[in-house]
This record gives C-alpha cells, sequence and structure tokens, in this order.
C-alpha cells in the first residue's frame, strides 16, 4: 500500500453555522484500514464535522479541502458523496413513517450500489446475516423507517445499514450514547465486521472511551473549539478518560 | 389514473401529466354544447329508455335549474363553471364490444397505453371502459357469470334489468340531494350496474375505467351496486383526460346497497387532468352487519368535491372511508368522508391523508353522526395533512354531531412539514432530493396504498414520484 493514499483527506477546513465560526482548521488524514476517533466535548465541532463531510445542507465551508480517495466532495451532492462511499451514522437517526424498513434497506442499497446489489439471494442471506450479528428480530424489516424505535433500536439499526451499504468511509456520530455495555459491544461487533480486513476506513466521533476498547482506533483526535488540539493512539483515550480535557484547552491556548 | 406505460414515453408525450394526451374526436353522435329539457328528453329518448326514467331525469333537470350552486367549499372556482359550454352527450362508438379487437383503434389504443386490457388478463374479475358517454368495452370472467353475478354498463343494466334498477336506482342518492346529483340524475351516461347474488364472493376486483377523451366534455356515469346478503365484491375505477386548456366536467353519482352481511369495498383512484371539474356524489347504504369500504384517492382534477359516505342502517354494520389527496399547483381538492350512524353497535373509521404542494390546497370535510337510538357506536377520525411549501395550504373541517351518550368517538389531526433532516437523512443513503421527498410521501400515503391492490399501488407510488420531480428549487 503506498504510503501517500489517503482515504480521507482534510486540510485547513473553516466552517461555519449561520455566521457563527465552528470548524477553525481541521486537519485530519485517514488511510484505508483505519480506524480514527475525535473525542471531545460538546460543542467542540465533532458533529460539524461529521454533517460536512456528508454535506448537511445548513453548514458553510469557508476555505480547506476535503477528499475521498483524491476526490473533491465538497463539490458534490448530499447523495453523491454517498454513492462515492460515504455513509454517516446519525446521532438522532430521523424518522419516515410508512417507509419500510425492508423496503428502504433495498432501494438504499440498489442506490449505492446498484440495482443488482439490493436483488437475490445473496443480499437476502447478507441482511439475514447481519440482522442477526446485531440481534435485530426479522420483524423489524415490517416497522417503518425509525417509527417508534427505542434508542438502541435506532443505533443498531444504523449500524444495518452501514453493514449493508459497505462504504468506503464510515463515519460514526455518537453512536454509542444512550446505549448500555451490551449495546456498545453489539454494535462495535457490526463496526469491526464492516470495516475490520477491508480497505474502508472510520472516523468515530465519542464522548467516552467505551467503544474504543472494543474497536481499538489507530488514531485518537482530541478537538477543543474547533481545532484538533492532540492526536495520539488508543492510549490517549484512556488519559483522557482520567485527566478529561481541561489539560488540553489550557495546552491549546500556547 | 394509473397508466402502465414506460415513464419516458409518457413525459415525451404530455409533460408532468402522464395521461394528458388526446385522440382526435371521432364521435358518432355530439349533442350541442348547453342543458335543456330538451336535451334530456333526447339523451333518454336516443337510449330508448323507459318513461320512468325520462321523468325521472326531467324532474331532476328542473330540480338542478332551480337548485343553487353550493355556498361552501370553493365558491369561486364553481362559479366559473359554464353550464353553456359543456357537450352532455358524446358517442365515439356504435356499440359496447365484448372484444377488444372490436373496439375503434383510436380507443383501443387508448385503453391500451392505459394498459387496461392488459390488467384485465393479469388480475380482474371483468372491466368496463367508459369513453366519453357510452361504455365502450365490457366483459366479465365466464365462471362469474354462471354463479350469477351481474356486471353491465348502467345502460345495459337498465335495458335488461329493468325492475332491479326502478327498485334501486335514487333509492340511495335521490336527484335531489344536491345540485350536482340532480345534474347527473337528469343527464346520466354509462356507468356500472352490479348485482351480486347471495353468497357469492367476486375474489378478484371488478375494474371500471372512464376516459374523458374531447373537449368541454361532460361525463356523467352513474353507478349502482346490489351485494345481497353475505356477498363480497372489490370495485375499482380510474379515470384521466387530455389536458386541455378550457375545462370539462365530470359528475358521478354512485350508489352501493350491502344487504345484511355483505361486503363491498369500493376503491378509486382520480388523476383527471388539471383541467377537469370532479363533483361526484358517493354513498352506501350498510344494512345489517354490513361493511361498507370507500378506498379514496384524489389525485388530479382542478377542483375536487367529494365526500364518499356510508349510512350505517343495520345493527352491527361497519363503515370505513381512507382517502387520500394530492393538491398541486391551481388544484384544489375538497374531500372528506359522511357517516350516519343509525343503528346500535355500529362502528366507523375514517383516515384523511393530504399532501399539497406548489400553491395547492387540500381541505378535509367531515361530518359523522351517530342518532339517539343507535346505542354504543364507535367512531374513529384520524386527518393528517402534509404542506411540502409555504404558498400551500390545508384545512380541516370536521363536524361530529353525538347525540347518544354511549357512542365512543375518537378524533386525532395533525399537520406536518417535510423537515431538512430528513431529506438529509435519506440522501445521505444514497437518494436524490426529488427521491428522498418521494419516499418520505408515499410513506405518508402508505396506510392508503397498501388497501389497494398492488397494481394499482405501484403505479400510486410512480405517479406521486412523477409529481415530485421538479419540485425542489
Amino acid at each position: 500500500m503506498s504510503k501517500d493514499l489517503k482515504l480521507l483527506n482534510i486540510q485547513d477546513l473553516y466552517a461555519c453555522i449561520d455566521d457563527t465560526s465552528i470548524l477553525k482548521g481541521i486537519n485530519l488524514e485517514i488511510k484505508p484500514g483505519e480506524i480514527h476517533a475525535i473525542m471531545g466535548r460538546n460543542g467542540s465541532g465533532k458533529t460539524t464535522t461529521a454533517n460536512i463531510i456528508m454535506g448537511h445542507p445548513d453548514y458553510e465551508v469557508e476555505s480547506g479541502i476535503v477528499e475521498l480517495n483524491g476526490e473533491n466532495l465538497l463539490e458534490m451532492e448530499t447523495w453523491e458523496r454517498a454513492r462515492e462511499g460515504v455513509f454517516l451514522s446519525f446521532q438522532y437517526p430521523q424518522s419516515v413513517p410508512g417507509l419500510q424498513v425492508g423496503n428502504f434497506l433495498r432501494k438504499s442499497v440498489a442506490a449505492i450500489l446498484g440495482e443488482e446489489a439490493a436483488k437475490g439471494k445473496e443480499f437476502r442471506n447478507k441482511l439475514k446475516e447481519s440482522m442477526k450479528e446485531l440481534d435485530i428480530p426479522s420483524s423489524f424489516l415490517g416497522r417503518y423507517v425509525n417509527d417508534g424505535f427505542s434508542g438502541g433500536e435506532k443505533k443498531r439499526f444504523e449500524i444495518l445499514q452501514l453493514m449493508l451499504m459497505k462504504p468506503k468511509l464510515a463515519i460514526l456520530d455518537e453512536t454509542d450514547s444512550g446505549l448500555d455495555i451490551d449495546g456498545i459491544r453489539t454494535v462495535a461487533k457490526g463496526i469491526n465486521a464492516a470495516i475490520r480486513g477491508t480497505e474502508s476506513g472510520a472516523l468515530i466521533i465519542t464522548h467516552y472511551s467505551r467503544i474504543l476498547e472494543h474497536v481499538k482506533p489507530d488514531k485518537i483526535h482530541v478537538l477543543i473549539s474547533g481545532k484538533i488540539v492532540k492526536t495520539g493512539g488508543p492510549e490517549l483515550a484512556l488519559e483522557l478518560e482520567e485527566r478529561g480535557y481541561d489539560w488540553l484547552e489550557e495546552g491549546s491556548e500556547d | 389514473m394509473v397508466v402502465n406505460m414506460a415513464d419516458s414515453d409518457a413525459r415525451e408525450a404530455v409533460g408532468d401529466y402522464k395521461a394528458g394526451w388526446h385522440d382526435p374526436e371521432n364521435s358518432t353522435i355530439r349533442f350541442d354544447a348547453g342543458l335543456s329539457e330538451k336535451v334530456v328528453r333526447d339523451i333518454s329518448e336516443l337510449k330508448n329508455e323507459p318513461e320512468w326514467m325520462t321523468e325521472m331525469r326531467v324532474k331532476a333537470f328542473k330540480h338542478f335549474d332551480e337548485r343553487p350552486m353550493p355556498t361552501w367549499g370553493n365558491m369561486s372556482m364553481l362559479k366559473q363553471i359554464d353550464f353553456e359550454s359543456i357537450c352532455y352527450y358524446l358517442r365515439s362508438s356504435k356499440a359496447t364490444e365484448n372484444d377488444w379487437e372490436d373496439v375503434p383503434e383510436d380507443i383501443r389504443n387508448t385503453f391500451d397505453k392505459l394498459g387496461i386490457p392488459d390488467a384485465e388478463q393479469k388480475w380482474l374479475s371483468g372491466v368496463t371502459a367508459q369513453y366519453e358517454s357510452e361504455a365502450v368495452y365490457h366483459s366479465i370472467r365466464e365462471d362469474l357469470e354462471k354463479q350469477g353475478v351481474i356486471f353491465l354498463d348502467m345502460d345495459s343494466g337498465l335495458r335488461e334489468y329493468e325492475e332491479l334498477v326502478k327498485e334501486w336506482f335514487g333509492s340511495v342518492v335521490p336527484y335531489s340531494d344536491n345540485k350536482f346529483s340532480a345534474l347527473n340524475t337528469a343527464v346520466w351516461s354509462g356507468g356500472s350496474f352490479i348485482y351480486v347474488p347471495k353468497g357469492v364472493h367476486v375474489e378478484l376486483p371488478v375494474q371500471a375505467y372512464f376516459r374523458i377523451n374531447a373537449k368541454n366534455m361532460g361525463q356523467f356515469e352513474r353507478t349502482l351496486i346490489i351485494a345481497d346478503e353475505g356477498s363480497s365484491i372489490h370495485y375499482v375505477e380510474g379515470c384521466t383526460a387530455p389536458t386541455y386548456s378550457t375545462d370539462s366536467l365530470h359528475s358521478a353519482v354512485v350508489e352501493l346497497i350491502a344487504l345484511p352481511g355483505a361486503h363491498i369495498r369500493y376503491s378509486t383512484v382520480q388523476n383527471w387532468s388539471a383541467n377537469v371539474y370532479n363533483l361526484v356524489t358517493k354513498r352506501g347504504i350498510a344494512h345489517e352487519k354490513a361493511k361498507i369500504e370507500w378506498v379514496d384517492g384524489n389525485i388530479g382534477s382542478k377542483l375536487t368535491m367529494k365526500y364518499p359516505s356510508v349510512i350505517l342502517k343495520g345493527e352491527g354494520s361497519h363503515a370505513e372511508v381512507i382517502s387520500v389527496a394530492y393538491s398541486g399547483s391551481g388544484q384544489h381538492q375538497d374531500a372528506g368522508a359522511k357517516i350516519h350512524h343509525l343503528a346500535s353497535n355500529t362502528t366507523s373509521k375514517i383516515l384523511s391523508k393530504s399532501i399539497s404542494k406548489d400553491g395547492g390546497r387540500g381541505s378535509y370535510r367531515g361530518l359523522v353522526k351517530v342518532s339517539p337510538k343507535a346505542e354504543n357506536c364507535k367512531l374513529n377520525v384520524v386527518c393528517d395533512a402534509l404542506i411540502l411549501d409555504e404558498d400551500s395550504r390545508s384545512d380541516t373541517y370536521p363536524t361530529m354531531e353525538v347525540a347518544n351518550p354511549t357512542a365512543r368517538c375518537e378524533h386525532e389531526a395533525s399537520v406536518s412539514k417535510v423537515s431538512d433532516n430528513q431529506l438529509f437523512y435519506l440522501m445521505s443513503r444514497g437518494h436524490s432530493e426529488e427521491e428522498a421527498l418521494a419516499l418520505i410521501v408515499n410513506g405518508f400515503f402508505e396506510p392508503f396504498t397498501r388497501e389497494l391492490p398492488m397494481e394499482y399501488a405501484v403505479e400510486l407510488n410512480k405517479l406521486m414520484a412523477l409529481e415530485m420531480e421538479g419540485s425542489i428549487g
């Protein structure tokens, strides 16, 4: 694998919402097969980063580069990014009453991976297998997308989509929040199954180190006030757990 | 309504509205525009009707003439109807055929394009196809005929079963019910006459398709369905018309009679072009333990005023009205339901869903009445509206008159908008903005579409996806 090959390349990214500056020069590189984590307090810009990579219309990119395998994501519409291989597991997945889960999954896989990928035995087997892995009962397929789902069901449904859509880059926005230990373990299993041993990469956004114990990221970045102030290995998560963010905040002012 | 053709062909042909093409007008008989007692008598004479029918038509005409326009609904649109510019009778073929090969070629091509012969072979018990004023094609499966099921166009019904027609015609919707039921009774032509004998279950739906082709046309079909004790039938109707710059008028009357224990389901997907006034009276009477369901989809037309009704006359009878309405630019769908609980232990359910977009206007107008003698009735009304932009409008006019304290009433109403976050979520799954909107809209209509035969549901979804195209600014 070439050393220079970058799955995700973010350079000097500045972004705002309603004239409030949120990201103030983000630099982030993820290589194929790598899992990175971004940690930070509420309001530090974690979700903004995720939304900008996916192309949420509320955010304005002021300057900088966001590329996937060398392709400029910022010039693409959200659905083009999805078809290019970007997947976002939402912190608050939206409900679509009347749209059945099975139908939605088939249509979405077809939109992203092509009609053929959403047909036939192979798709059905993969669906069955993934649902089993995530402890999702088959009755789930007849329910409406996120309509009346519990918090845990929503998160597992996001991971089910991740497993079926086989993205090049998976962004997981606080997928662990609101889950109990078993839930975190199940979700981590799904993430590992989707990413490990492939050329895909992942960016995990979280407050807590617990999910990282199960996913084992290659790198951890600490985001404070719209800037990455520290990057380290998995050990950084434990340090943050112990010491909090204050020591980094002071450091960032230097 | 349901148009089974490749989207691309259709869009090339007529822009957004898929069924807006027209054939050259090859009429064999065309009445001059305008309405008078003479026109009414001429229609009756042409059809060689019994005198009682002629007299009923004339009485109805006089009532129509004297009766003022409704003072509710969309009065300004109603005022624009020019009754003198409408053609009240137009026949384009010599006879009603029972083989598509014998139907005049132009007309046959139109129904081919609409996918009717194809649907007939695949999933229907019988078909009647009406073009302008008369049925041009009619057939019913032999096995049903052998069981005594009568399925005819209304004119043939009157000729062949005069006594039955005389007994029931106008018994559910008298001509004096409203201005447009009077108009229909005066100039009716075509429609379906159905009788299902005791205990016979018609498994596959029967379908009627109504097509207006000429300009300034008035179509006034009349349908009467009698389901005898313990029988059941599902009747499906669809309708389309060409897009013209001048208006046409569709004013039908439908009467349903469900005798004890019978079950009638009547499904409509109305997709008239945006120059058609659709002013229809639909009502059924449910006898003891009978069940009547109206599944009513309103997608097209300029102005629709339609409130499918059920009179729950027999103890333990049940009514359901499930309707959807889509109002686009320049359209007003004033739709709803009426239920009269006259007997004890009767139950009813109304589900109304409306979508308005591009300045369209949707209104739900509903009336549920429980009479003083009707004990232990249950009624449930749910109306949901989805508004797709700031220019569009949705109103709800629900009325409940409950004169018996043992009734259990539930009423829920909601108005919602499509949120940016909902669209973003779906777009992040590879769906374009229009596709995402179509998924939301079809989901909103899902409680309706799941009640339709599968083939109709699929077409309705496609139709809505087309309506969502070009809707994103």
